[in-house]
């Protein structure tokens, strides 16, 4: 791959992670628990929107072929998103959507703070604001992770199960492909290795915390990274593509 | 299943540094920092603030609206409080 395409690819990855995880919070607006917290998920999901368009432009761009933002989250096939398989699953309840953030965020937010340091400028910069969005979206998260974990039995219980359900999705984060280690060798991207590392120790910090118990790694399940989905994903594509693919070229 | 309402909190906030807080308005939050998250949520959207307060709405100690006439009325006829009795200078600006 040339430096241009391999920037491209890996802008677009970053891109599907963020479109992805922003239309499934998308999905819970308007039925949020309380105001308040509608509100904050609101946010949230609309900060992972302007991410993604931030990330596709830049991509766009590097690969030079004349597509928009839109073009890239709109009108790809299924095995064209290369977000990982974590995001895609669906929101369940209040503690399933949590544990998902959170386990995606703490490594997320790692993953950003290596890519500030990266040596194309302009991913630097979108890393550099997407973290500050990150970081609170994290200790937010955390608070609720602790107030369900250490609360009562039931929360306990619940979000136990969560955590225990989602755990196999946390692998392919840690694993380097080949598209992370050319961005790795090109662009003084982030390793993978080092985050992990400290993903596992952050995590293991923050599930102690709230008195849960960290699961062990088994089965895990892989293949977003390279387009392999899981059967969620079809029916988000469906309805987040149905617009445009209905009526092509629709704006405000 | 039954619903109990989240405390509420009062919220104040600081528009620019050298400022004073203002009250902004009140949120529902189970706990102090839940309190101070759901406040920048709700009220610092649009860059409003740089500082932020949260304080139970339980834990202010309020005036009688019932009392305003001893409370504030004897005020109203004592004018010598008020400093208009000086002749000030031309040249003293924002006084």
């Amino acid at each position: 791959m040339s430096p241009a395409e391999i920037i491209a690819a890996y802008t677009t990855r970053l891109g599907d992670n963020a479109l992805v995880l922003g239309q499934r919070l998308t999905e819970l607006v308007a039925s949020g628990p309380e105001l308040e917290e509608e509100l904050a998920n609101a946010n949230f999901a609309l900060d992972y929107i302007g991410q993604a368009r931030m990330f596709y432009t830049a991509a766009a761009e590097h690969e030079g072929k004349g597509r928009s933002e839109d073009d890239f989250a709109f009108l790809r096939q299924e095995h064209e998103y290369r977000n990982l398989l974590l995001l895609e699953q669906p929101n369940g309840h209040f503690g399933d959507t949590l544990v998902r953030s959170v386990l995606f965020e703490s490594w997320y937010l790692l993953l950003l703070d290596a890519l500030v340091r990266c040596s194309d400028a302009r991913l630097a910069e979108i890393a550099a604001r997407a973290a500050k969005e990150v970081k609170y979206h994290l200790r937010h998260g955390a608070q609720w992770l602790v107030r369900l974990g250490d609360g009562t039995e039931e929360s306990h219980g619940r979000v136990q199960a969560s955590l225990d359900a989602l755990w196999r999705y946390t692998g392919e984060m840690l694993e380097a492909d080949e598209l992370d280690a050319a961005m790795q060798a090109e662009f003084d991207g982030p390793d993978l290795a080092d985050i992990a590392t400290a993903w596992r120790s952050n995590v293991a910090a923050l599930v102690a915390d709230a008195t849960l118990v960290l699961p062990q790694d088994a089965g895990m399940a892989r293949g977003g990274k390279a387009g392999r989905h899981t059967e969620h994903f079809g029916f988000l594509l469906a309805e987040m593509q149905y617009l445009q693919r209905s009526y092509p070229g629709a704006t405000w | 299943m039954s619903k109990q309402e989240w405390p509420l909190y009062e919220v104040f906030i600081r528009s620019r540094s050298g400022l004073a807080h203002r009250h902004a308005g009140s949120v529902h939050a189970a706990d102090d920092q839940m309190a101070l998250d759901h406040a920048r949520d709700t009220y610092t959207r649009r860059k409003e603030g740089v500082s932020i307060w949260v304080v139970r709405s339980d834990r202010i100690v309020a005036s009688d609206p019932a009392e305003t006439a001893s409370f504030f009325e004897p005020a109203e006829d004592k004018i010598y409080r008020h400093p208009t009795f000086y002749e000030i200078p031309d040249e003293v600006e924002n006084l």
